[in-house]
């Protein structure tokens, strides 16, 4: 019974009550339907908050933790183990805010099959959840690639033309890195005997084993971060799910991959990810510099964003590999930013697209003078995503960059790095006087109306938070700090004996 | 026959009995109304898994001087046989009528297979494993020939026939040169002269003799699980024969010849264990490989379901130099582990069949994979069914097949076959493509799919889907059950 009514079992599998509840609604009560998906993800951000309430800030090690056996047999035992600490809190708190927009963003958006796509959302909502705070390596697998399947549906049944070529990339992509992550969790729990990332936190692996296992890891978050050049999945995903999907799939799967390196490749592997930071390093900085001149190159507006994601994500993957506290605190912090400033453009993106059912960036043009509000939320986040000081996207690529100039043998990571910053500002720029800027040139556009009263409630919450990240980030870093200094200290000493 | 006798025997014996009590009380039904022989056929399993409740818990009993056997090994898989002959009771139900096929006989011959099914897994002495092999045999190459006169069912049996055959020649001619090699057709008696170099008259063990006779024996098992390159039958017999005997077909002898597999090698061969266990390595890469490959290029779902079918033994062949390992705790795992995974087969591999026959029409019409396009928007239910036997068969989580590919893995890797398992995993990633395809098809192509809807049809579907996620979200109960079902040893 403790087990089921602690704060994280609750968190996690509250959305299954709706789930449930869901399923016995006729499909044509639509408005029923939407509401109790709807009401159920704002509880499930209730209860993240009574979770951050409960939360230690000083604490660096493993929260609220839940235990109990999930099965065992002989040596071989799995546990529904769950745990937040500064890594996690926030991620989770992420997913649950943003989980709630979505479903509010469908609201028109989505008329099709709407019990079964609101089912799947919340299906989601649970496997991301647990994925942060799994601290059973079995259990996290299963939560893992539990997301998988919801995702498949969102994107091949609600979405565009090539929905289902993107769906099935998407889902075999993903499956294909997480197959190696499975064999390498088999071999950790024989050879020690346990599941438990505490324990094997506790214990270290021996070096030579770190190559291999941080290898099998990688590869199934290199895959879902996008690391390049594996993530070609990401702009046909991206292009072909529906709005929400897209929202969630920008803010919170791919840090489903950030937050795997940070959890275990950093976390149970640290000499081997001390050995593979320069690696890492120069796929991170390729990364940021393909992704913005590929998204500048972009005539979606969709598929810009896409691309851009690739970019921010190489800053968070430069910020992991710099392996000090700076570019680590930067990379979470990131984390949290990118989820927020994408997934407020993939919303813009979606508005229009509802409108004029186009994404073409050639349609537009001189949408300031139609839609004069839209085009000023759109500034805030186009400047958010670029990194204005003063916004959210300023604060975490700038910390990256500082620890990334100490924690790179050489400067040149930091330098590439912040031509980033400055790509960025040239396409999102460009993407904003494409859309905005000039006379309105189809006759189309000369009668959309501005955003209604429920597009700005979604896009609301987010910008409060852009704000207050960029002005005052102090609380977040505060949460963090504790569980990533210590990551830190542990990379730290693994450098220190391969020297 | 001693008391002991008799309760080892029981089950076997009801399953038999009740057959041909069904075969006399089938002459008093009408022709259109065999769907009471259907029911009264539930009879059998009934009384079978009453008198497995004789059976001591926990330890073994030894009947007919050593010739059979009882033990949780034996048990765990009665449930799986009995179970498979009550989910195809009820398809049939459905489907023979439906088929123009409503014949008593069929009822009678499942029974009589199923009995063969139950003597396998208790078998202790070759020449029963052999007995056995052909009581379970026999029925089925005359069920895959029900469908006379389609020509595609007669060549189904032919096949079937003539290749289970040539496969039983293997295994009497392996059964023969064991015997000569030790002295004994007895499994125990078979490791006794293996350990002690000596038969029980006295005379020298034969070791390379008693070689041979394991690679014939296993030969003509392989025959019977489908794996490679013993699988050339598969596709053609499981597209023929009717629908409902190749679910039984897929369930019951693969499961019945990974029993004897398993019993044999692992009972009285394990001496051999360093030889045989690299053999079945490479075999089980193989059928993982071949069967997975062609799967890829299958349109028709009874085909497809063949190919993925040899697939499975192929993982399932894994637990046998698993099984092989030195370790006492890793054999039994081994065995375990693949104990479980034939019972998450059994489920997902019946479910999906159950969808098939949803789908089915008259004249082998439906049995594309075209035919599945937009099931989602006609019959929600029946489509998420079947992604749920697809996922599990793939080896997602949180399905049955999941917990039971992980464990098998587990065991594997133990055994020191790493490589054997990395090839599992990419085979699965090979096999997700087209048990994938399935569900797009389903679920994301608009279509006309028709499916049947009849309770007893709905029932089978219902009961594999739920138990198939149940053991995916709490495996425990189950896995231990399977880990508990121990065979008799004589070490």
């Amino acid at each position: 019974m403790q087990v089921i009514f602690s704060t994280l079992t609750l968190v996690t599998v509250f959305p299954l009550v709706g789930v449930v509840i869901l399923l016995f609604l006729r499909p044509d009560q639509q408005p029923a339907l939407r509401w109790t998906a709807l009401a159920t993800s704002l509880i499930t951000f209730g209860l993240s908050l009574i979770m951050l309430g409960q939360f230690a800030a000083g604490d660096p090690g493993f929260q609220l933790v839940v235990r109990a056996p999930w099965f065992t047999v002989g040596n071989f035992a799995a546990d529904f183990h769950l745990g937040v600490d500064g890594i996690s809190v926030l991620l989770v708190l992420l997913t649950t805010f943003l989980v709630p927009i979505a479903i509010a963003s469908t609201w028109e958006a989505v008329q099709e099959r709407v019990k079964e796509f609101l089912i799947c959302f919340l299906l989601l909502e649970t496997g991301m959840v647990g994925v942060f705070l799994a601290l059973d390596l079995l259990l996290f697998y299963v939560f893992w690639e539990f997301t998988l399947l919801p995702m498949l549906f969102l994107i091949g049944i609600w979405g565009g033309e090539r929905r289902t070529y993107a769906a099935v990339k998407f889902f075999l992509y993903t499956f294909a890195g997480s197959i190696f992550m499975l064999v390498a969790i088999v071999w950790i729990g024989l050879t020690y005997g346990t599941f438990a990332v505490p324990d094997l936190l506790k214990a270290g692996l021996p070096a030579a084993v770190q190559t291999w296992l941080f290898l099998a890891f990688a590869i199934a978050f290199a895959i879902k971060v996008p690391v390049w050049p594996l993530h070609s999945w990401l702009p046909d995903a991206h292009v072909e799910a529906p709005t929400a999907g897209s929202v969630i799939l920008a803010g919170v799967l791919l840090k489903l991959g950030t937050y795997g390196f940070l959890r275990f490749n950093l976390g149970l592997f640290p000499q081997a990810a001390v050995q593979f930071a320069p690696l890492f390093g120069v796929l991170a900085v390729i990364g940021i510099l393909y992704g913005a001149l590929v998204s500048y190159a972009q005539a979606d507006a969709k598929k810009l964003v896409a691309y851009s994601s690739v970019s921010h994500l190489g800053f968070v993957m430069l910020g992991l590999f710099a392996l000090n506290p700076l570019g680590l605190q930067g990379a979470l912090l990131q984390m949290i930013n990118h989820g927020l400033s994408t997934g407020a453009l993939f919303l813009l993106v979606g508005f229009i697209y509802e409108r004029r059912h186009t994404r073409l960036l050639a349609e537009f043009g001189g949408l300031w003078k139609v839609m004069p509000l839209y085009a000023a939320l759109a500034l805030v986040v186009f400047l958010s995503s670029a990194g204005l000081p003063g916004l959210n996207g300023f604060v975490g690529e700038f910390t990256i960059l500082l620890g990334a100039w100490r924690g790179y043998a050489h400067w040149g990571f930091a330098a590439a790095s912040a031509l980033g910053v400055i790509l960025a500002a040239v396409y999102l720029l460009w993407l904003f006087q494409k859309l905005f800027q000039g006379e309105v040139t189809n006759a189309k556009n000369a009668k959309l109306p501005d955003l209604s009263r429920r597009e700005i409630a979604l896009l609301v919450p987010i910008l409060v938070l852009i704000v207050w990240i960029g002005v005052y980030p102090q609380p977040f870093f505060n949460l963090m700090a504790p569980a990533v200094d210590a990551l830190a200290a542990n990379l730290n000493a693994a450098a220190l004996a391969l020297r | 026959m001693t008391q002991t006798d008799l309760i080892v025997v029981l089950p076997v014996l009801v399953l038999a009995g009740w057959a041909l009590v069904l075969m006399l009380v089938d002459l008093f039904v009408p022709p259109g109304r065999k769907a009471i022989t259907g029911w009264l056929t539930l009879v059998g399993p009934a009384g079978a898994a009453l008198a497995l409740t004789a059976w001591p818990a926990g330890g073994s009993l030894s009947a007919f001087h050593g010739m059979l056997t009882a033990d949780g090994f034996a048990a765990f898989l009665h449930l799986i046989f009995l179970f498979s002959v009550v989910v195809a009771v009820l398809l049939a139900l459905t489907y023979l009528p439906r088929a123009g096929l409503e014949r008593g006989e069929f009822y009678v011959l499942l029974l009589l297979t199923a009995s063969g099914m139950l003597l396998m897994a208790q078998a202790a002495d070759l020449i029963v494993v052999f007995l056995a092999l052909e009581l379970l045999s026999i029925p089925l190459y005359v069920l895959a020939g029900l469908a006379r006169p389609r020509l595609s069912s007669e060549e189904s049996a032919m096949k079937y026939f003539l290749l289970g055959a040539f496969a039983s020649g293997f295994f009497v001619y392996g059964v023969a040169l064991t015997y000569g090699a030790s002295g004994s057709t007895n499994l125990n008696a078979i490791l006794a002269a293996a350990q002690s170099g000596l038969m029980a008259n006295g005379q020298p063990a034969v070791p390379a003799l008693l070689l041979a006779g394991a690679a014939l024996i296993l030969v003509g098992l392989g025959f019977k699980v489908a794996a490679v390159p013993f699988h050339m039958w598969t596709p053609d017999v499981y597209e023929g024969a009717p629908s409902v005997v190749t679910a039984f077909m897929a369930v019951g002898a693969k499961t019945g010849g990974f029993a004897a597999l398993l019993r044999v090698f692992v009972t009285a061969f394990p001496g051999l264990a360093p030889q045989w266990a690299g053999l079945t390595a490479v075999l089980s890469a193989l059928t993982m490989l071949v069967g997975n490959l062609a799967a890829l290029r299958q349109g028709n779902i009874k085909r497809l379901l063949a190919y993925s079918s040899i697939a499975h033994a192929g993982y399932l062949l894994m637990a046998l130099p698993a099984a092989g390992a030195p370790l006492t705790a890793q054999s039994d795992f081994a065995v375990g582990s693949a104990l479980f995974y034939l019972m998450a087969y059994a489920l997902t591999t019946l479910g999906a069949w159950a969808v098939v026959m949803a789908v089915e029409r008259q004249a082998g019409q439906g049995l594309t994979l075209d035919d599945y396009a937009g099931l989602f928007a006609r019959r929600p239910g029946l489509a998420l069914a079947m992604a749920l036997f697809m996922f599990s068969l793939t080896g997602l989580p949180p399905t049955a097949g999941f917990i039971a590919k992980f464990s098998l893995f587990r065991a594997t890797v133990d055994a020191g076959y790493l490589w054997l398992a990395i090839v599992g995993v990419l085979t699965s990633l090979v096999s997700a493509y087209y048990y994938l395809r399935v569900v797009v098809l389903m679920f994301m192509r608009p279509g006309e799919a028709q499916a049947l809807s009849r309770p007893s049809l709905n029932l089978a579907v219902g009961v594999t889907a739920a138990v198939t996620l149940l053991i995916g979200l709490i495996p425990g109960p189950f896995l231990e059950l399977a880990q508990r079902s121990l065979l008799s040893l004589a070490r």
